[in-house]
């Protein structure tokens, strides 16, 4: 795999073409790849940038295709595109698959998109992704007992280990007190448990086992992939409180055939914080209803049992939606990431999920 | 009153023009499959539970219970500036279907998930009325 990164976090003036243009140029850098020997796009379609699309991106970049496509699952596309790749490459579709995401939704001149009306509801003043979230949130506390203090266990941890990564866009630790006292943004959730709004974009290569080994980065592995997708509206789910991650993880943990125990590092989708326990629940790390007690305690920061979002993730690093965890798990997995390194990481979950936990897509990756 | 500062309304298609105009009438209306006696809300074309393409229009109970609800503090639209913190509220109704709205004669802080409430009609234009509910004594 090539990993390209971009400026990220406030970036004004900036087109979402150019993004996948500059993180693709340092996607090839990184795998030591020319241009030309890509001949597989798939992206994810940029919120703000209706222009880019797997052929136009190709054609920007002067490459003909044996094979493209887009691809729309909200946040968890790119897990899911990461899947699609690897398919891509076993079919002999292609040799060489590029993925890319670029969002300016920090900066776009119509505003946020993520804080738009819903439907009819905007009537009864329901706006935004957040609230949407909020609902589940609230749901889940009701059911569970978990609580806003291990909420805050989330974000402070993974603030802490955006204090160790330079390109992090919120690097000033905080305390569980700082978490209380920030403001409510949709009860139950502080500013805190909220992901941030970014400009950025990330892409990545994948290629088949054989052709990864003479890349000039040590090769990383596909073990386990998987998807789950309930109801896209999360009134009409049976339930709020079990997500997509539990068909998405079983799969995945099945091919990979090995158990959250054997897992050294976890990169987990955290659009809001509250989103990481309830997915440790689904995913088997730990039973129904304890995800808020296994997030206590550091056991999800660096030095603790399962350490989690080492970059950051969506809460302190950047948003550029599903794309934070795949890069982090594949640098982790480099023995790459300096300060914030677990040691001797060996296999890495990696989940994105979409829409109000509407898709979810998880990737076992090993070195 | 500039639109800037006019609450949005909901938008009335074909599909949903049903239910709006019962709302008018004061009246809380269903989407029911003649096959299997499935309730649905949000209306569609199909009954998601026997794919029926039978579906009726019936008048609901109006009684439900709060499934979940959120506190508005951070105003997304200017319009609802001086209802903040204000409630959004999903109500499941005894028929099975959950609708986001507001209570009214509650306070945010009374609010508990499996209160019981009950539909009250806001005639909010000439055009327009919001099922929003009320809790009702156990």
């Amino acid at each position: 795999m090539g990993l390209g990164y971009t400026v990220q976090g406030k970036v004004p003036g900036r087109s979402g073409m150019s993004f996948y243009l500059e993180a693709t140029r340092n996607a090839l850098d990184d795998a030591g790849l020319n241009i030309q020997e890509i001949d597989g796009v798939i992206i994810q379609p940029c919120p703000t940038d209706r222009s880019v699309t797997a052929f136009t991106l190709a054609q920007e970049l002067g490459v003909n295709l044996r094979y493209g496509a887009d691809q729309q699952l909200q946040g968890a596309s790119a897990c899911a595109i990461i899947q699609h790749a690897a398919m891509a490459v076993d079919a002999g579709l292609c040799n060489y698959c590029l993925c890319a995401f670029a969002d300016t939704s920090r900066s776009a001149p119509q505003g946020i998109v993520y804080q738009v009306a819903w439907g009819t509801s905007a009537a009864y003043g329901m706006f935004g992704v957040a609230a949407n979230y909020a609902l589940i949130a609230r749901r889940y506390m009701h059911e569970y007992g978990i609580t806003n203090q291990q909420f805050g266990e989330v974000a402070v941890a993974f603030r802490k280990h955006a204090s160790l990564n330079p390109i992090a866009q919120m690097r000033n630790p905080i305390t569980i007190d700082d978490y209380h006292s920030s403001r409510w943004i949709v009860e139950p959730l502080h500013l805190l448990d909220c992901c941030l709004v970014s400009d950025g974009g990330r892409a990545l290569i994948v290629t088949s086992a054989e052709r990864a080994r003479d890349l000039k980065q040590p090769p990383v592995y596909v073990m386990g992939m998987g998807q789950g997708h309930p109801f896209e509206d999360p009134l009409q789910r049976p339930t709020l409180t079990v997500t997509g991650a539990v068909e998405s993880g079983k799969t995945a943990f099945a091919m990979a055939g090995i158990t959250p125990e054997d897992v050294d590092v976890c990169a987990i989708y955290d659009s809001f914080s509250f989103v990481v326990p309830m997915q440790f629940e689904d995913l088997g790390f730990c039973g129904r209803g304890e995800g808020g007690a296994f997030v206590e305690g550091g056991r999800i920061a660096l030095g603790g049992e399962f350490p989690t979002n080492t970059s950051g993730g969506l809460l302190s690093e950047v948003y550029i939606q599903g794309w934070v965890g795949p890069h982090e798990a594949v640098r982790q997995l480099r023995g790459d990431c300096g300060e914030r390194q677990v040691p001797s990481a060996e296999i890495a979950l990696v989940t994105s999920s979409g829409g109000v936990m509407s898709t979810h897509a998880t990737l076992i990756l090993r070195r | 009153m500039s639109e800037r500062n006019q609450k949005p309304l909901p938008r009335i298609d074909e599909r949903s023009r049903p239910y709006w105009e019962a709302a008018k009438r004061h009246e809380l209306f269903l989407q029911k499959c003649r096959e299997c006696g499935h309730y649905r809300y949000p209306p569609g074309e199909m009954c998601p539970s026997c794919l029926s393409d039978k579906l009726e229009w019936v008048k609901a109970s109006g009684r439900g219970t709060v499934y979940t609800w959120t506190v508005f503090h951070q105003v997304y639209h200017p319009a609802f500036e001086k209802d903040v913190p204000y409630a959004v509220v999903a109500v499941e109704l005894e028929e099975g279907p959950r609708l986001l709205t507001n209570l009214v004669d509650c306070e945010a802080k009374a609010i508990n998930i499996g209160m019981p409430v009950e539909v009250v009609f806001d005639d909010v234009t000439e055009e327009i009325t919001l099922p929003r509910f009320r809790p009702v004594s156990q």
